[in-house]
């Protein structure tokens, strides 16, 4: 084989606005659970739009990691592959002055610069209304299933990416060690001091209220389920 | 048919037709505009909505200030570091932090770059499209194209008929297979275009050459901030070493094979920007100035905060190279002085905006301030809450905050700077000023457009591209004399701090004024407040109905169609909204144009 190919792993997506992290996340557990060969570059593309065009024209290869609103039951992963990826990537509410992934993938086919092969790897969301907050429980159980969907789709290229004996630590990946998953969701300021009213429900309706004693109802509920003793 | 009249001197008709666009495109965020066009299709009234709860400041609340800049750097992809910069700022004001030169140095170098890169990027990728139409530049004689390019870019190299033959054909062959890319949604038949093939497809041209270019650009912030995408900021400093010696030992120290390359790309940007950029504006602007709409405020009320600190740790007025103060009631003779700490100063208002105070018609300063949601309409409302047809603008009706100062909707963002800076007798701005007038052969007054805001976004880039120079041959100097210094660590430690401070950073982020008003109580963050450009320019009425910048610049402009918003689009983009914190799930249709309703 002549020139072994670049491959761009890029997570995409806002941190901030719950299950919009996704892309970035399963980019970071991959770094997490795995070495690549050199010609692998694994990235946190975040929200930052024209800024990633040069990086999605330098890879052959690209995999994305996004939510992705296909219609489809919250949680569900689902992968596009080639022509089919701009489809699912409008300019729908992106970020980085409005300009969709789309866009980005059409500015580099006009540098005559596209990659030659394109994965999507996307779930649907199941929260996005909760700002500061972290990925759903369902949305986090896609992320390993992702990273093995990229990984067997590297093999496809002959790029075997280690499992590391010992993951690294959060701290020590690409992610930004203020913005680790651990940190990010453990250090949350709880609900009655940040008064997170920006919630849609909140907003839309004057009358909600949140539960008075979560805590115990969640016992209680817990308390009913078959099986679950002690 | 109801007239009114604005304390700010604008008299608003909501008679007639009313367009609603929404969302507006090509700008960071949602928004929505609605306006009223009389029987010649001139506007009338303006209503500008922020259509996003913006929650920041709840998020912020607990956690550790040493933090904030990594949250803030991520409400959006264009503000990243200048919203990062205006954190650590914030907070070091709170807790005394003095950082070292070379640190001032390095964060002027980055925050210079973010403006050459963010106003290049916007110029060509989001602006350029609202008076260049590529469809045209298929029309277009290479030949003529590049004899244009000479005259217009002399000393730059890319003006062979052959090139030029060669970018017309790539644009035909994109256009051709029906996928226009980042061309489409455009409205490629409007009479609003006025460019010849020529102009279009040297425009257009350079639309290529720029998004090319920008890509070095970004490798500064990667450079000293140690990561692509996402840089690293540290209260106190800098995060990166020096070491000159070249030993890559410290992880991604700063050494001076490093600072040379930073030095190559400055140099890069300055002929760009001075080769390409400059005079692209100046070739555009010469078809339009005749088009002198979108003024707004800009003639009268400007407010700039000031930013690029020669010596660190000074952040008065006479040590800032970009210019502060304020003009009010276009009395250009007298620039007030502006202290963002003055209660009585800078206050937001929200009796059109969907939050609550305490007494809704009272302002607060951002660090009294409160971000409670309210989202009410008045009874004018057209449509349901979920599905808006037309807002009452007599009620709340934007997810923005009306800032004021001393009481007046002030504009902000280059215009506004190089207005105060004209005033104030900036030497290196008021010759460019010169220059570009008498180069356009146009009155100072044709500085008050959307034409002349997107002018003075240029030549601001020509200068930073300059001053970012000169911040690299100090920083060279300074560790020449032994100071490889980058960072205090001295009250890092929160054992350190006082039990109750508070502090303000500031910074004039490539869209305008932004500031961050922190309190800490007990180590952690007690309220936070970010008051953004685009809260400033895109600000709803306020208690006394003053319109917000925004709105007043679409005053009077005449439309060609009002089904297609050329115009609105134009004087908005001038401004590079950024309404920030977007979220961008991705829809399976993938189209989004926007959607514009005529009632």
């Amino acid at each position: 084989m002549s020139k072994q190919p670049n491959i761009l792993i890029l997570g995409i997506g806002n941190l901030l606005w719950a299950d919009e992290g996704f892309g970035v996340r399963a980019v970071e557990e991959f770094h997490r659970q795995y070495d690549t060969p050199d010609n692998v570059t694994l990235m946190d593309g975040g929200t930052q739009g024209i800024y990633l065009v040069q990086h999605v024209r330098d890879a052959d290869v690209l995999i994305v990691f996004d939510a992705v609103d296909y219609g489809l039951p919250p949680g569900t992963m689902k992968r596009v592959e080639g022509e089919e990826v701009p489809k699912f990537m409008g300019a729908k509410k992106v970020s980085l002055h409005q300009t969709g992934f789309q866009e980005v993938l059409a500015m580099a086919e006009m540098m005559n610069d596209a990659p030659t092969h394109l994965l999507l790897i996307g779930v649907q969301p199941v929260e996005l209304e909760d700002f500061g907050g972290g990925l759903r429980p369902e949305t986090k159980a896609q992320v390993d299933p992702a990273i093995e969907m990229a990984l067997e789709y590297l093999s496809g290229f002959g790029i075997t990416a280690q499992k590391r004996e010992t993951p690294l630590s959060q701290g020590s990946t690409i992610a930004c060690p203020i913005m680790t998953t651990e940190h990010y969701e453990n250090e949350r300021p709880s609900e009655e001091l940040a008064c997170r009213s920006g919630d849609e429900r909140l907003i839309l309706d004057r009358n909600w209220q949140a539960p008075s004693d979560f805590e115990g109802e969640m016992d209680a509920l817990l308390a009913n389920v078959p099986g679950e003793t002690g | 048919m109801a007239t009114q009249q604005t304390p700010n001197g604008y008299t608003l008709d909501t008679g007639g037709k009313r367009i609603v666009v929404d969302p507006v495109t090509r700008i960071e965020g949602h928004m929505r505009c609605e306006v009223n066009v009389d029987e010649n299709n001139i506007i009338r009234n303006a209503v500008s909505t922020g259509t996003m709860w913006r929650g920041l400041e709840v998020i912020l609340k607990g956690r550790d200030p040493r933090d904030a800049w990594a949250f803030v750097q991520r409400i959006c992809g264009v503000c990243t570091g200048t919203h990062a910069l205006t954190s650590v700022r914030a907070v070091e004001d709170a807790l005394n932090i003095d950082i070292p030169e070379n640190a001032n140095s390095i964060r002027n170098i980055m925050q210079l770059s973010l403006q050459v890169h963010d106003h290049l990027v916007h110029f060509y990728h989001l602006h350029a499209l609202d008076w260049v139409n590529p469809v045209n530049a298929l029309k277009a004689d290479p030949k003529a194209t590049s004899e244009l390019q000479q005259k217009v870019s002399p000393h730059h190299p890319k003006s062979s008929p052959g090139y030029l033959r060669d970018v017309q054909t790539r644009i035909r062959k994109f256009v051709e297979s029906g996928q226009l890319g980042p061309f489409k949604n455009g409205y490629w038949t409007n009479p609003a275009y006025l460019l010849p093939p020529e102009a279009d497809l040297m425009a257009v041209t350079h639309y290529l050459e720029a998004l090319d270019f920008q890509k070095e650009i970004m490798t500064v912030r990667t450079i000293f901030g140690g990561k692509d995408t996402h840089p690293n900021w540290l209260v106190g400093g800098v995060p990166c070493a020096i070491n000159m010696d070249g030993d890559m030992a410290a992880g991604a120290p700063i050494t001076m094979e490093r600072l040379n390359y930073v030095r190559g790309v400055t140099q890069r940007c300055i002929d760009f920007c001075k080769n390409v950029y400059l005079p692209d504006i100046l070739a555009i602007g010469g078809f339009y100035k005749g088009w002198l709409y979108g003024g707004g405020l800009s003639g009268t009320s400007v407010l700039a905060y000031g930013d690029i600190p020669d010596r660190a740790n000074d952040y008065s007025a006479g040590n800032l190279m970009m210019p502060q103060g304020a003009i009010i009631n276009g009395d250009l003779s007298r620039v007030h002085e502006v202290d963002v700490r003055d209660p009585e100063q800078i206050q937001e208002f929200v009796p059109h905006s969907w939050y609550k105070y305490d007494d809704d018609k009272a302002g607060l300063h951002p660090w009294d301030g409160v971000t409670e949601a309210n989202y009410v309409h008045g009874p004018g409302l057209i449509g349901t809450k979920t599905n808006i047809k037309q807002l009452d603008e007599n009620g709340k009706y934007s997810w923005i905050k009306a800032p004021r100062w001393r009481g007046h909707a002030m504009e902000v963002g280059p215009l506004a700077r190089y207005v105060v800076g004209y005033a104030q007798g900036h030497e290196y701005w008021t010759d460019q000023i010169n220059s570009v007038l008498s180069t356009l052969d146009v009155p100072v007054d044709a500085l008050f457009s959307t034409l002349g805001r997107t002018a003075a976004r240029g030549m601001e880039a020509v200068w930073a591209a300059e001053v970012q120079m000169y911040f690299l041959d100090k920083l060279v100097a300074n560790i020449k004399n032994g100071d490889s210094s980058t960072a205090n660590t001295t009250s890092f430690d929160p054992k350190t701090w006082p039990a109750e401070v508070k502090g303000v950073g500031f910074t004039e982020a490539p869209r305008g004024a932004l500031g961050h008003w922190i309190r800490i109580k007990d180590t952690k963050i007690d309220n936070y407040q970010c008051v953004v450009p685009t809260t400033w320019n895109g600000s709803p009425r306020d208690n006394e109905g003053n319109i917000g910048a925004f709105e007043a610049s679409l005053m009077n402009t005449k439309m060609e169609v009002p089904e297609e918003p050329v115009e609105i689009l134009r004087t908005l983009h001038s401004f590079d909204p950024c309404l920030a914190c977007s979220t961008h799930v991705m829809s399976e249709d993938g189209e989004e144009l926007a959607d514009v309703k005529v009632r």
